[in-house]
């Protein structure tokens, strides 16, 4: 978001220290960039909860307790301190299975974002580098993959297959990727015009190496931005399959089936609503923020 | 342009048929309409018997040929769930939910247009940064959670509109508010560049050294081109709206497409689910191949090039 001039030492008459390397530059604005580092603190903080949910939940995620059912958070008339953040209908702790939920979300945000990332990579580098019939095909592909209702068919896939994490983390990563094949598309075509790939071509080197060796890296930060936010984006997409009870099902806390389960009580008792979504957006802008920052870091003056 | 927009429309249709295969392969095989039909307890006699019965027991190849048969001649099938044809079925809700898209898309234009029109004449000031921090957090809030704290806070705390169903204009206010917020950013967004880019162009610095200023320099000459790739995009973002009534819609009880995609997906309804897949991708297409057709009209260097 903001620009940063980089500083030239080595143009000031006197020094004869080496201009900054592309590191040291990314350093410096990842230092000043505010939002990379508010993103990067939200993920590596939930990430952090999810690995050691067993340590911080006070209690199982799963167990009932029938006399407390429906508690109210502690600082509402009602609440009490053994349950920081109310109990659900079945009277289990919301802060525990909160803190469980982040697991959910991290998983399939991550495992879906890596198969979409295999899938696209591999569509956009085929078709950026060989052309011709290939990216016609690709192309054609990609056409009809954005034409077909994502959402919609995930459900029916999520649901016909039948509900579990795997399933839902396969379906929702092979429906998104053609963010990662746009990008990777272009930037290969740009890149093989190079004269470092005319360089290794005619050094003898073959398409596989040239792809593995000169492309693939080039490729690698635009891809790792792409990453960021297709996490974020499948984590909604789960969200959206299990408030609509074809994703993720009970017991599991996942937040958006919290969602699902605390709209029946949400009248008397929004906090059940409301949590599981502040947490979902917490998460959620935290991975938007950090992609927004590692573009501007490595790209500065680039926007998508 | 006759010519590019056969081409485009040629494709556009072929598209279309490929999704409706995919989708056709893809239902088929993630599971067996017969064991649907049958219910639950069904022993293996009346699920072979229905399997006949249906024609599911021919090869997939042979049954998606005899859909596209049907969807030539206007029959799309019979529902397995209503018993009653799935074109019918979609008649009767087809225009509850174009209402509501038609309706988001309104909100998202009164919203995205004026404050990307703002953040880009106050480029870096504090009400283009505040504009695009309102982009960044709706980019981030899940659509049906936005919809239960809008019943929360204006239907039950503050009793402005009804909580759920369709029956009014009331009804709309808070789902076509849900639905088109989505579209915000990303409109917001290609409407702030765009604006930048033409007031940097060289003839509003001739409009500007004739003397324009203010109001009319915006409204006679930048508006006019900062619009022209907003409106390809909310054609496209028209489509979108239909998959995005799935959530909407099921958060506020509305009888339109998305509830009954839900619903035929919950009874395993194959031809129903079929046929919205289908339609949603038509639309889709015919929304891009209207962006595209814009485009061209707009500018001549797409048609010729």
């Amino acid at each position: 978001m903001t620009d940063i001039s980089p500083s030239h030492p080595a143009t000031q008459l006197g020094h004869e220290k080496l201009p900054p390397s592309p590191g040291q530059l990314a350093r410096a604005r990842a230092l000043k960039h505010h939002g990379f580092q508010i993103g990067a603190a939200i993920l590596l903080s939930l990430i952090l909860v999810a690995v050691f949910a067993p340590f911080l939940a006070p209690h199982s995620p799963y167990a009932q307790s029938l006399p407390n059912r429906l508690l109210p958070p502690a600082w509402e008339e009602g609440g009490s301190s053994t349950y920081p953040l109310g109990t659900d209908r079945n009277g289990r702790d919301y802060l525990s299975r909160l803190i469980y939920g982040t697991r959910v979300s991290i998983t399939i945000g991550l495992g879906a974002a890596t198969i979409g990332l295999l899938i696209g990579v591999t569509l956009g580098v085929l078709a950026g580098y060989f052309g011709g019939w290939i990216d016609h095909a690709v192309s054609f592909v990609l056409t009809a993959q954005l034409a077909l209702p994502g959402l919609l068919l995930a459900m029916a896939l999520v649901f016909f297959i039948g509900p579990s994490v795997i399933v839902v983390i396969c379906i929702i990563g092979v429906l998104h990727w053609t963010y990662f094949l746009v990008v990777t598309r272009s930037a290969t075509q740009h890149i093989r015009s190079l004269d470092f790939v005319a360089a290794a071509r005619a050094s003898g080197a073959t398409s596989r190496q040239i792809i593995w060796h000169e492309i693939l890296p080039n490729l690698a930060s635009k891809i790792i931005v792409i990453f960021t936010f297709e996490v974020g984006i499948a984590i909604l997409a789960e969200a959206s399959l299990s408030f609509l009870g074809v994703g993720i099902q009970a017991p599991t806390p996942s937040w958006g089936l919290m969602i699902a389960e605390g709209k029946e009580a949400m009248f008397y008792r929004p906090w059940l609503v409301v949590l599981p979504g502040i947490f979902l957006f917490v998460l959620v802008i935290g991975a938007n923020l950090m992609g927004d920052g590692v573009r501007d870091i490595t790209s500065p003056g680039e926007k998508s | 342009m006759l010519k590019y927009v056969l081409q485009r429309g040629a494709l556009a249709l072929a598209v279309a048929f490929t999704v409706s295969l995919a989708a056709f392969l893809l239902l088929n095989i993630a599971t067996d309409a017969a064991y649907a039909i049958a219910g639950e307890e069904a022993d293996p006699d009346v699920i072979e018997r229905i399997r006949v019965q249906y024609g599911l027991d021919r090869p997939l190849m042979v049954r998606y040929a005899d859909w596209l048969g049907g969807v030539v001649r206007g029959d799309f099938g019979d529902s397995y769930y209503w018993r009653k044809p799935v074109a019918s079925l979609v008649a009767e809700r087809v225009g509850t939910t174009i209402k509501l898209a038609l309706s988001a898309l309104f909100v998202t234009i009164i919203i995205a247009i004026p404050l990307g029109a703002l953040a880009a004449l106050n480029r870096n000031t504090w009400v283009d940064r505040s504009a695009l921090a309102v982009a960044v957090a709706a980019q981030a809030v899940p659509n049906f959670w936005l919809g239960l704290i809008m019943i929360i806070l204006f239907a039950v705390m503050l009793p402005l509109f009804p909580v759920s169903g369709d029956s009014t204009w009331r009804h709309f206010v808070m789902p076509a508010f849900v639905l088109g917020a989505s579209s915000v950013p990303a409109v917001m967004r290609l409407m702030r560049t765009g604006l930048i880019e033409v007031m940097e162009s060289d003839y509003i610095r001739t409009a500007r050294s004739k003397g324009y200023r203010g109001a009319s320099l915006l409204m006679r000459h930048a508006l006019r081109n900062a619009l022209l790739p907003v409106v390809s995009v909310l054609a496209v973002q028209l489509g979108q709206k239909l998959g995005g009534s799935v959530t909407t819609e099921n958060v506020f009880a509305i009888s339109g497409l998305g509830r009954l995609a839900l619903q035929s997906i919950l009874g395993a309804d194959i031809p129903t689910v079929q046929l919205l897949i289908f339609l949603f991708a038509l639309v889709f297409v015919a929304m891009n191949l209207l962006a595209d057709i814009l485009n061209a009209a707009l500018d001549p260097r797409i048609r010729i090039g």
